[in-house]
């Protein structure tokens, strides 16, 4: 049973063709490591899964089912949760805030609904505390540091009972000892049997974790491989061309 | 090692009341705005008179309506100049429908839905055309007035019809001592104080403001939002357009003229950000009321008012460098 296919999923942004024909399998409990040069459409794909984008060609199958995303919230529903490149975290807002955003929990009373910051400080404090990471729900996002808004990014994917978690590199921007703690925190979301597409350009940290190593090059996938069959040296030579495909 | 882990989540800030208080811009205008009323209580017989002290709380109140709207539509990170001319607007509507014969409620509804649409045109604009919210309230600036005159064929309505009185009565008269604008007011600053913090909608014009982006991605309805903004905007100006008419008791089409500026100077004053993700609804009141008192101490002393815009302006910078002090600390 396959969690995620994509089959012949192309995307073009007017004459830029961001993505051709890229197909694709994760199983569950299955972490692919995504690589690729910049611009080579890494985040085009992972956004088309989450639903932000739609592709121009190609099907995406959920549990061998054909599902069509028009909406961010329809991949939700199904189970997709992405951390965005840039985090898309609001600056003035508080952690918890950030991991509710667009979810916040209403309290009732009678007519009236009001959010529920108590339950929204709480929960938050519970995913920090999963995540390890010291991040207090009531700080401003703004006056955080890297890692703790990779956390409060990675917080709101485990809101709901996530199938795929895909993470857009949550270790671009952290230090040595927060990325074995996002590494930790991917790896606990497999035995979790939740599926992981991890973005990165740290060549070390794709196969720390990855089962599956794919690489994108100028829109097209050009490997897609056992990460225990492949090397660093390889990938490289796929990343820059000098493999053709593997 | 768990346990320090969740005592590190767990733990507050460590800032006193105090110190949270002071880092509120809103704090330091209202400060100034009471030792500004101390100073003229000493220095004129004039101020603290209830006759004076009435008639600032209710020249206030108009601005502050708006402000109260212009800080919404501020925080989502929008601008609207257009609230002057939906004041004159909503104010011809009401007396061109009243002097016709109409009875009050049916021309306030009227009134009401017509800046309303004005917001709506300017929401739709911005949010479904993606056109620049200074742009777009500009052009309504222009056309909203234009609007109102033609309604009038600009001349002056002081014939109000059967219900003049009540009309003059809502907007120039008081209650218990206080002038009705001002309920007004208080009315909507607590229901909006409530409404920024304890709904959806109140934290999505914040969140849109912060970074729309994040706010898009996050499935939030950021479109309609923007819409309803700029339509509550058009509100409050339509609601203070009603209002002015009752109170002076004549409407021209030269009414509100400027206003969009004291009502961004208000808001920006109270705290409001430009850039968008910070306001409040008590920082547009107290800025408002910090505006009047100034324009009020220069008349009561004798000052030229042509020296009003100096130090309006002078707040305006202070209030600006005093959020970029306040951020560079942190
Ligand atoms: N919204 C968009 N509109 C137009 N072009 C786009 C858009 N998003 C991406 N592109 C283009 O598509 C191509 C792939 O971009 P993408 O962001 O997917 O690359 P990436 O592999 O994630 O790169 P990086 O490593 O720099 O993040 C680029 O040429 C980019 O300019
Ligand atoms: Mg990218």
């Amino acid at each position: 049973m396959s969690r995620l296919k994509l089959s012949g999923v192309s995307k073009s942004f007017g004459a830029i063709q961001a993505l051709d024909n890229v197909s694709l399998q994760l199983g569950p409990g299955e972490v692919i490591g995504l690589m690729g040069d910049n611009g080579a459409g890494k985040s085009t794909l992972v956004k088309i899964i989450a639903g932000n984008y739609r592709p121009t060609t190609g099907e995406i199958r959920i549990d061998d089912k054909r599902v069509e995303f028009h909406k961010p919230i329809d991949a939700q529903r199904e189970g997709i949760e992405i951390v965005y490149q840039d985090l898309a975290l609001c600056d003035h807002f508080t952690a918890a805030s950030n991991v509710f955003l667009g979810r916040e929990p209403m309290k009732r009373f009678g007519p009236f609904g009001a959010i529920d910051y108590e339950e929204m400080r709480t929960t938050s404090a519970k995913l920090f505390a999963r995540l390890k990471s010291e991040t207090r729900p009531r700080d401003v996002v703004r006056r955080m540091s890297g890692g703790q808004r990779q956390a409060v990014a990675i917080a709101r994917t485990l809101l709901s009972d996530a199938k795929i978690v895909l993470l857009d590199e949550p270790t671009a921007a952290i230090s040595v000892r927060q990325v074995a703690e996002v590494l930790d925190l991917i790896r606990n979301l497999r035995d979790h049997g939740i599926s992981v597409i991890l973005i990165s350009h740290r060549m070390p940290d794709v196969f720390a974790v990855s089962d599956v190593i794919a690489v994108l090059r100028r829109g097209q996938l050009v490997a897609s491989k056992k990460a225990a069959e492949s090397s660093p040296e390889e990938v490289t030579g796929l990343i820059t061309g000098a493999i053709e495909y593997a | 090692m768990s346990d320090t882990l969740e005592q590190a989540i767990g733990q507050a800030q460590h800032r006193s009341t105090f110190a949270r208080i002071a880092n509120l811009q809103v704090f330091w205008v209202f400060i100034a705005a009471v030792l500004a009323c101390l100073a003229l209580s000493v220095m004129t017989d004039a101020f603290a008179t209830e006759r004076n002290l009435f008639n600032v709380s209710r020249n206030f109140a108009f601005v502050a309506i708006i402000a109260i709207g212009m800080t919404t539509v501020i925080a989502s990170g929008g601008i609207d100049l257009s609230v002057g001319s939906t004041v004159v607007l909503s104010a011809m509507v009401i007396s061109v429908l009243m002097e016709g014969g109409y009875p009050f409620w049916f021309s306030a509804v009227a009134a009401l839905g017509v800046a309303l649409l004005v917001g709506l045109i300017n929401g739709v604009l911005i949010a479904y055309a993606g056109m620049p919210a200074f742009v777009i309230t500009l052009g309504m600036l222009s056309a909203a007035r234009s609007a109102a005159m033609v309604l009038s064929n600009n001349k002056m309505i002081w014939e109000f019809g059967p219900d003049h009185d009540l009309l003059l009565w809502i907007g120039g008269g008081s209650t218990f001592g206080l002038p009705h604008p001002l309920y007004v007011l208080v009315v909507l600053t607590v229901v909006m104080s409530v409404v920024y913090r304890w709904t959806r909608w109140g934290q999505y014009v914040f969140a849109i403001g912060s970074n729309e982006e994040a706010a898009t991605l996050t499935g939030i309805a950021v479109k309609p939002i923007k819409v309803s903004i700029y339509m509550f905007s058009a509100f409050t100006a339509g609601l203070t357009g009603i209002l002015m008419a009752g109170w002076l008791g004549s409407v021209t089409t030269n009414l509100g003229t400027a206003m969009e500026l004291t009502v961004i100077a208000a808001a920006v004053i109270g705290g409001a950000n430009l850039n968008g993700g910070e306001g409040t609804a008590l920082g547009a009141v107290v800025g408002a009321l910090l505006i009047e008192v100034i324009r009020n101490s220069l008349i009561l002393l004798g000052i030229s008012t042509f020296w009003q815009g100096m130090f309006i302006g002078t707040f305006i910078v202070i209030a600006v460098s005093f959020d970029r002090i306040r951020h560079a600390r942190s």
